[in-house]
């Protein structure tokens, strides 16, 4: 059977097309304008070399600012959300009633607008009138109550708190699957051997996961790098900057017509995620090796 | 042995109020979404845990007229709808090509694809695209866009499932004087099922979530989405928390209806191309 006849290339064509032209090239030749001053208030386009890169590098401006929030709030909000996660996923993977009620509840965020969940914890976490800080004086815990999301020291901190409120369930649920598929005969084994629960963890279900982990872990970069809609709806990069990721700071170049500052954050970024995403797509097609 | 068993039981009424602690927690906020959907003008300056004090339906009418929720519903359905429809169809063909060529070529092309679930977009230089090509401002080019963007996850998804039909099936189609568009069409797709309807809800539930393009492409109101009617009609009604949570209800309505139908496909779908066995 002849191979390219029988499956031609033609049939990848239009994936190939139209990610290639809507995803790949505005990739590429947003590289091509980091190195030039295009912006809205000019039609001519000069060659700047790497002032762009300068002014981001430099530290003058509050680029690398964003740069470091968007890292920071994907290191924080993955490790919280795979710590949690794997948690409640050994806890509760058996033993409970009404699981399907609480898996299906705890998954439930995973499949809403992420938008949505931020214009609901606005309201949730407004500072006067907001329905935490109203719970927390009702109980007596009034110097808990905080001005989430206005206070400038702890305004990111609430921001990453309703990520991970929104993604642990999604974790805990891929790891419930992976623990369940776990053959029982392992646990009886190393029961023989008397292990503890922490070594039956250790031992048998933490290497069991490993590639669910793997995986998981990936996509919760990947997420946590590209974040816009949450802070979006949450503080809009507010307040001051404090909470801008890179995504939040490209809306606003863009709409003030700064189109050489985006597409060069932009470029930073597609150039890092590139390179890690290499490693990451290896992780993912990886076939897992059956122990 | 007594002992034993007594940690048992303990260990299960913790875990138990583990559980009901966790879903406290994400319930507790859909909870305020669906009783202050419900309350009167003046009851809902902020959302509370109390009972409406009458059940105003009228909520949702009002919404509805207000937000021109109409309109941005049947957008929504068109985007999510053509970009799911476009997606699975260019993903699974591309997907089945890729899994059986298997050259170091087509293995690369494979690459180049799923590295774009990784890669961000550039909106700067997509604008210009949009602009170019005059796809801003146009439903087809959003579908567009959005089949661009789901179009990496999707033939990753299907990849994974293509290598499980056996080739000896093709063989003999082809013996059997099938022309390769016909062995795709009526032979392999069938077989593919279960992972295309994976990709399509998936798919489906992103686009219909998604929030950026529109807000980036879409530059008349009458070609908004839910999503961004949604945002739209909170910064016009900032104090009515009744009308915006009727219209997050009516945003989250059909996601939720599709979560409880495909639950099966939705949890595990994304991980599955990546996790075997």
């Amino acid at each position: 059977m002849n191979k390219a006849k029988t499956y031609p290339w033609y049939f990848a064509a239009g994936a190939l097309l139209i990610y290639t032209v809507f995803s790949v090239i505005p990739g590429l030749i947003g590289i091509g304008y980091a190195f030039t001053d295009w912006s809205a208030y000019s039609n001519e386009l000069h060659f700047v070399g790497l002032e762009n890169f300068a002014t981001v590098f430099s530290g003058k401006s509050d680029y690398l600012h964003y740069i470091s929030n968007t890292l920071l709030f994907t290191l924080i909000t993955t490790v919280s959300k795979t710590v949690l996660g794997l948690l409640f996923a050994v806890a509760l993977s058996e033993g409970i009633k009404f699981k399907n009620f609480h898996r299906g509840v705890m998954y439930l965020p995973s499949v809403l607008p992420i938008l949505v969940t931020g214009l609901t914890f606005t309201s949730i976490l407004n500072p006067k009138v907001g329905f935490l800080n109203s719970f927390l004086r009702a109980i007596g815990l009034d110097f808990l109550a905080q001005k989430w999301l206005v206070d400038p020291k702890i305004a990111f901190g609430s921001v990453m708190a309703v990520d991970i409120w929104r993604g642990v369930g999604y974790i805990m649920t891929m790891l419930i699957v992976g623990i369940l598929a776990i053959p029982r005969v392992y646990y009886e084994a190393v029961a023989v051997d008397g292990a503890n629960a922490w070594q039956r963890f250790r031992y048998v279900t933490l290497p069991m996961l490993r590639q669910t982990l793997a995986v998981t872990i990936v996509l919760n970069v990947i997420y946590g790098l590209k974040v816009f809609d949450m802070v979006y709806a949450l503080t809009n990069g507010g307040p001051g900057h404090r909470t801008e990721v890179m995504y939040t700071a490209v809306f606003k170049m863009m709409s003030k017509g700064l189109y050489a500052e985006g597409t060069t954050i932009s470029s930073i970024m597609f150039i890092f995620m590139a390179v890690i995403g290499y490693f990451m797509v290896k992780i993912l097609t990886k076939d897992e090796v059956v122990e | 042995m007594v002992s034993g068993r007594k940690n048992k039981l303990l260990e299960t009424i913790l875990k138990n109020l583990l559980a009901w602690f966790a879903a406290a927690l994400i319930l507790i906020p859909v909870a305020l979404i669906l009783l202050n959907a419900f309350k009167g003008d003046g009851e809902a300056i902020t959302m509370t845990l109390e009972w409406p004090k009458s059940w105003n339906w009228s909520n949702f009418s009002t919404v509805i007229e207000k937000g021109k929720l109409v309109t941005s519903f049947l957008n929504s359905l068109l985007y999510a709808g053509c970009s799911t429809i476009l997606t699975v169809l260019l993903s699974s063909m591309a997907a089945y090509v890729f899994s059986r060529r298997r050259s170091k070529g087509m293995s690369l092309v494979y690459m180049y694809v799923v590295l774009g679930m990784v890669i961000p977009v550039n909106y700067v230089t997509l604008t210009k695209i949009m602009q170019i090509t005059q796809l801003n401002n146009t439903w087809y080019g959003i579908v567009l866009l959005y089949t661009a963007m789901q179009t990496p996850f999707s033939v990753f998804l299907i990849y994974g499932f293509v290598s499980k039909i056996p080739v000896e099936l093709d063989e003999a189609a082809i013996l059997d004087g099938c022309s390769p568009i016909q062995l795709f069409i009526r032979v392999v797709f069938p077989m593919l099922k279960s992972a295309v309807i994976t990709a399509g809800v998936l798919c489906f539930l992103n686009t219909w979530n998604e929030f950026i393009m529109p807000l980036y492409f879409l530059h008349s109101s009458e070609k908004w989405p839910m999503t961004l009617a949604v945002y739209n009609f909170f910064g016009q009604f900032e104090m009515s928390w009744n009308l915006i949570c009727a219209d997050v209800i009516l945003t989250c309505l059909p996601v939720l209806i599709l979560y409880i139908a495909c639950q099966k496909y939705i949890v595990g779908g994304q991980t599955e191309g990546a996790v075997k066995g």
